[in-house]
């Protein structure tokens, strides 16, 4: 049995791999999950200095799902290497360097920094967090300034790229397109969709920055939706996420067209998500008689 | 030994309409906790609610561990519907923990409503260690106040205060601790402040120490998603930037705290 899938020139030993801000920089769940069992670890978005992000509270639970607005809080890009790489390259994993930059010339920067230190075997373009001030968003969301800001990362980096689509627009096919197109090997979708909830006792919005992303099982079928719409139109690998809670959810993005899946808000339930959603895939492809996951990715009938 | 286990809820004891006290018997070898920790609790289900709830360690027993809970939204309503032998998922023991005081040191508590359910251990600790604490309980009104026994058996003293006015003082619990702070007969520099409660109370006994230069220790609240640290969303503003709740906290030194 065949679980292995490849992303530009990334080889993963599985297609499960974690959620850009849900798994921190590794070490948190390692206490109870064995990181190299992992496809790849994608660690929490990084900025080329440090950000203290938004105010509390930056979390509200609603049906199914939850709205965050952490506002990218992170320790910057040089502690990263320094205070939190050396512990990731004890493992055999992958390691996605999710980052961001608030022009595209930090973008630039940031992805040649990155693409300079020893243990980091892909990166992950964050252009489509919902919790950035008004006018960041154009990065992920004006195909023309994606374009853009893709071509001037990938010009200062080797390693694979992956860019991460914003479910906040009309189409999505298109920027994933315009993404391609600028050079990426991959996309991942869907971030989190913007939305907001507020408390009808006080009339103030539940989260201090009034909106947030959305995620969870509540997001899924949107983002099934999505990475189906985005696997017709474009030619490179789609990494599908959106509130992957089961082995069952890992199968269905795969069939609609996902070479490989993130697990983000599963990992708040249960430390060990990854991990048994990895096993409930051998014995999905088990019971199925599939040999080769790959044989999953856009097997939707 | 693992924080992530699964538990056996072994009683889901009614003390009123609002309150339960909750033991559980973890079905492996636990991660022994101190006081001030907490755990994330979730019942099994499908994914409505979708978080584990925290809950702070109320009491340490032979078995298991107890968790003392305000029924308040929908998850601690579905809690309160948990029969005897139900199967729940913990993560824990999470956060730090109280600092124990020095032998020289005289501790002094402040619970504030549920608050309670964080500060008993550290209080049977206390008396344990043969440091016993003067306690100083507001809630509400009288129904809101717990464990009243449990907690004269470990008070050197116990002051309680209700709304109200029907059990102890009428007023807040914060109104009779700057009274006995601002005696001089009762002022004792060599105290140390411990203290659970809304963050209006926690601001009010951040300000009376500090006038007084006394240390004092609070446990502060946030929702929380992920109770390890990973997700940044329990934060509080302190003097040395974002802090997470269950990582570095949710015990903090007072004047470390933004108010």
């Amino acid at each position: 049995m065949n679980l292995s899938v490849t992303i530009g020139k990334l080889k993963l030993k599985n297609p499960v791999m974690t959620a850009s801000g849900t798994f921190g920089y590794g070490e948190e769940y390692s206490e109870f999950i064995d990181l190299n069992r992992l496809g790849a670890v994608v660690v929490k978005g990084l900025s080329l200095k440090p950000k203290d992000g938004n105010p509390p509270p930056r979390i509200i639970e609603t049906p199914g799902g939850m709205l965050n607005a952490i506002g990218l809080q992170n320790i910057g890009l040089e502690s990263f290497i320094k205070d939190k790489l050396p512990f990731l390259r004890r493992f055999h994993t992958p390691v996605i360097v999710n980052f961001f930059g608030d022009s595209i010339d930090e973008y630039a920067e940031a992805a040649g920094r990155l693409s300079s230190v020893e243990g980091i075997h892909g990166l992950e373009m964050n252009i489509s967090c919902p919790n950035k001030q008004a006018g960041w968003c154009i990065f992920g969301t004006d195909p023309k300034v994606t374009s853009e800001v893709v071509s001037a990362v990938r010009k200062s980096t080797g390693l694979p790229l992956i860019v991460k689509l914003s479910p906040n627009v009309t189409d999505i096919a298109l920027m994933a397109r315009v993404a391609q197109d600028a050079g990426a090997d991959a996309v991942s979708l869907i971030n989190t969709i913007t939305g907001l909830a507020i408390d009808i006792k006080t009339r103030r919005p539940k989260l201090a920055n009034i909106t947030g992303g959305l995620s969870g099982p509540a997001v899924k079928p949107v983002a099934v939706r999505m990475v189906w719409e985005v696997y017709r139109s474009v030619k490179i690998p789609v990494i599908g996420m959106g509130g992957i809670m089961s082995s069952d959810d890992a199968v269905e993005f795969m069939l609609a067209g996902a070479t490989a899946v993130a697990v983000g808000t599963a990992n708040f339930i249960n430390p060990m998500a990854t991990i048994d959603i990895i096993e409930g895939v051998e014995i999905y492809m088990r019971d199925n008689r599939v040999t080769d996951v790959k044989e999953l990715t856009g097997g939707m009938i | 030994m693992s924080r992530y286990f699964k538990a056996e809820l072994a009683e889901n004891k009614k003390l009123n309409n609002a309150y339960n006290l909750l033991t559980f018997v973890p079905f492996s070898k636990p991660v022994e906790p101190e006081p001030g920790q907490f755990f994330m609790l979730g019942i099994e289900g499908d994914h409505d609610p979708l978080l584990k709830r925290p809950f702070s360690l109320f009491r340490r027993t032979p078995r298991g561990f107890q968790i003392l809970y305000r029924i308040r939204g929908r998850g601690t309503l579905l809690m309160r519907n948990l029969g005897r032998g139900s199967v729940i998922h913990v993560l824990g023991p999470l956060g730090n923990s109280y600092p124990m005081p020095p032998k020289d040191r005289t501790p002094l508590i402040v619970a504030g409503g549920i608050g309670i359910a964080s500060v008993f251990s550290l209080a049977e600790r206390l008396a344990a260690s043969k440091n016993k604490a003067h306690i100083y309980y507001g809630a509400r009104s009288k129904g809101d106040l717990l464990m009243l026994n449990a907690l004269k058996k470990v008070a050197k003293r116990l002051s309680v205060t209700t709304d109200d006015g029907s059990c102890g003082e009428r007023g807040c619990i914060t109104d009779i601790l700057s009274v006995f702070f601002s005696d001089a007969v009762s002022f004792d520099v060599n105290t140390l402040i411990y203290a659970c409660g809304p963050r209006k109370m926690l601001e009010t006994v951040a300000g009376i120490a500090a006038g007084k230069g006394i240390e004092a220790y609070v446990s502060m609240e946030e929702n929380m998603a992920c109770g390890i640290g990973a997700c940044l969303g329990c934060v509080v503003k302190t003097v040395n930037g974002h802090k997470r709740v269950c990582k570095e906290g949710p015990v903090f030194n007072a004047q470390e705290i933004v108010w």
